[in-house]
């Protein structure tokens, strides 16, 4: 066989690869809102969930799933922008800045449950928060922490040494060269990382079973020591633990979920490339 | 990264602020390492009693019927095992030809297109997976493969393997467009094709990038939960022979996410899920140890880039 016809046949099975790996991903969004377009109405958004969950709306899990994004925005963008700049400006080439790269990259990798467990043990039985947001919040938050690192920490090392050197030159100190020009340069790339790691934790079941999530509990949280719905658990429990359930609420619910997840990722890919065109270096 | 003859030039009332400020962001980045000790020490906290509780040969046994007492993880350690292999033996050559094909083959507006969608891809949740899973993948495996109930562990394998795909292809393509340019140009210039210049220059270049990618994404499919727990069917038994993946299977993460919220706390059942936990944190902790060790050797620098 000649080399040129291996190459042939070579890129066809590479080519055939990539479509096979594309094709279901456009088809699971497409499947989801045929089938889930027909449940949407203001009623399904904005209802209280009535007779076992069977009829009515969404809204508890709706306003449970913002709530815990935004208890998970408040855990982990100070300590994960903090710990990028830390790792971007201050640390030096030691055995220290090794076990904190070692640690994000280990945290990365530890199954969402394992989070949930962790969260069980030390936020709702042992400081006695109980199940509540404020428990599942920091439990999302942790879990979110190595995203919002990583991504951070490249945003910052992407803005040019020049800008530093001059702002130094210029008698600001470490931290004015940091806040002043560093930051603002780097906004652009940390937020589309916040964004990424809570679009994440905004669809993550494992680590809210135990923390905060409510089975049904058809009012709205009232404080942040109340539990409350989630829409990835909701859609968990009406598709596996509530017998008759019907399939439109069950699509509803899923291409909700689906709309809210992938619309923080549109969010962070508008931001991204639109910084990136403006961006002058 | 600044120079060290700022720290003289720097006005004295600064001083305390800037000195306040490092504290705290030196704080924020120590905070990592805690976590990791505070999630490993919970685990041992909460899991050792059941190794004081439950006999090892029990602990260990072929056999988990939490009712009867008894707690043989066996079956549940094989059920994570079985459902990963299956699933990287279907990521694996899918994710790497992908990223080939992104990183050296594709024109450019198939890579426009490809890399929002894998980004699509690693956003779906995992239970909105897990459903359509249950709705719509396990009548087919019923209809085609034969498999009772359809929810068996190829069809977690299935899920599992396009829930790894993103991680692998995106870290895998990071490698393989860190290969140097000189070594492409090196090889074609002796005469090679684009395939022969894939195949024995690029590839191997990115070697180490690729284990990581791997590594990552066996890490992925070990750990995940919902969409597991959703569509393997949850028969605690053990999988022994290649029939086992068409027939129903449980892992260990959907053991624990099933059973948790029913046992009461402090019984020996809460404990032996905590042990699960140890197993599972310590299953994933070696994994990642292999990627580190390999990101380590690579330079400090790609350490950012494996996560994002």
């Amino acid at each position: 066989m000649s080399r040129q016809t291996t190459q042939k046949i070579a890129f066809a099975l590479i080519t055939f690869a990539a479509i096979v790996v594309v094709v279901p991903i456009v088809l699971v969004v497409v499947y989801i809102v045929a089938q889930g377009i027909g449940a949407i109405s203001w009623e399904f958004i904005s209802g209280f969930p009535r007779s076992g969950m069977r009829e009515g709306g969404i809204l508890p899990a709706v306003i449970g799933t913002v709530l815990l994004t935004f208890g998970t925005a408040i855990v982990a963008i100070p300590l994960g922008v903090g710990a990028a700049i830390y790792l971007a400006e201050y640390a030096r080439d030691n055995w220290l800045t090794r076990a904190i790269r070692l640690a994000i990259i280990n945290l990365a990798g530890i199954p969402s449950v394992v989070y949930g467990l962790f969260g069980l043990g030390m936020f709702v039985l042992f400081l006695e928060f109980g199940t509540s947001i404020i428990a599942g919040s920091l439990t999302l938050g942790l879990m979110t922490l190595p995203v919002v690192i990583s991504t951070a920490e490249e945003a910052i090392l992407a803005v040019p040494q020049s800008f530093r050197v001059v702002s130094i030159s210029l008698g600001g100190t470490k931290w004015q060269t940091i806040r002043e020009v560093v930051l603002p340069q780097a906004l652009p790339g940390i937020i589309t990382g916040v964004i990424l790691g809570l679009e994440r934790a905004a669809g993550e079941t494992a680590p809210i079973l135990f923390t905060v999530a409510a089975f049904y509990l058809p009012r709205l949280p009232r404080s942040m020591f109340d539990q409350t719905m989630a829409l990835p658990y909701h859609l968990y429990v009406i598709s596996t633990q509530v017998p008759g359930m019907p399939a439109r609420i069950q699509y509803g619910t899923a291409l909700v979920l689906l709309v809210l997840v992938l619309s923080m990722n549109v969010v962070a890919t508008i931001i991204r490339s639109y910084f990136r065109r403006k961006r002058q270096w | 990264m600044t120079t060290k003859t700022s720290k003289e030039k720097t006005a004295k009332k600064f001083n305390l602020v800037e000195f306040a400020i490092e504290s705290l962001i030196r704080t924020a980045g120590i905070s990592a390492i805690v976590f990791v000790a505070f999630i490993f020490g919970f685990l041992i906290k909460e899991g050792a009693p059941a190794f004081a509780r439950v006999p090892l040969a029990n602990l260990f046994g072929a056999r988990w019927y939490p009712i009867f007492e008894i707690y043989g993880t066996l079956p549940l350690i094989l059920g994570s095992l079985v459902v990963t292999l299956g699933a990287m033996v279907i990521s694996l050559p899918l994710a790497l030809a992908t990223a080939v094909f992104i990183g050296e083959i594709a024109p450019d507006w198939a890579r426009e297109v490809l890399k929002p969608l894998i980004e699509v891809l690693a956003g779906i949740p995992s239970v909105v997976l897990g459903f359509l899973g249950m709705v719509a993948i396990a009548p087919l495996v019923r209809e085609h493969l034969g498999a009772p109930t359809g929810l068996t562990a190829f069809t977690g394998s299935l899920m599992l393997a396009y829930m790894a795909l993103p991680t692998i292809i995106s870290v895998a393509e990071d490698a393989i467009d860190a290969v140097p340019k000189d070594y492409r140009d090196a090889a074609l210039a002796l005469g090679a094709t684009h395939w022969q210049t894939i195949w024995r220059v690029v590839i191997p270049a990115a070697r180490s990038g690729i284990i990581i990618a791997v590594m990552l994404g066996i890490g992925r499919a070990i750990g995940e939960t919902m969409t597991v727990m959703m569509v393997t069917g949850n028969a605690a038994r053990l999988p022994l022979g290649l029939d086992a993946y068409f027939k129903p299977v449980r892992t260990m993460t959907a053991t624990i996410a099933a059973e948790m919220g029913e046992v009461a706390q402090g019984s020996t059942h809460y404990h032996v899920l905590f042990a699960a936990g140890i197993i599972l944190f310590l299953m994933t902790f070696i994994v990642n140890a292999i990627a580190s060790i390999v990101v380590i050797r690579g330079g400090p620098r790609r350490g950012g880039r494996l996560m994002g």
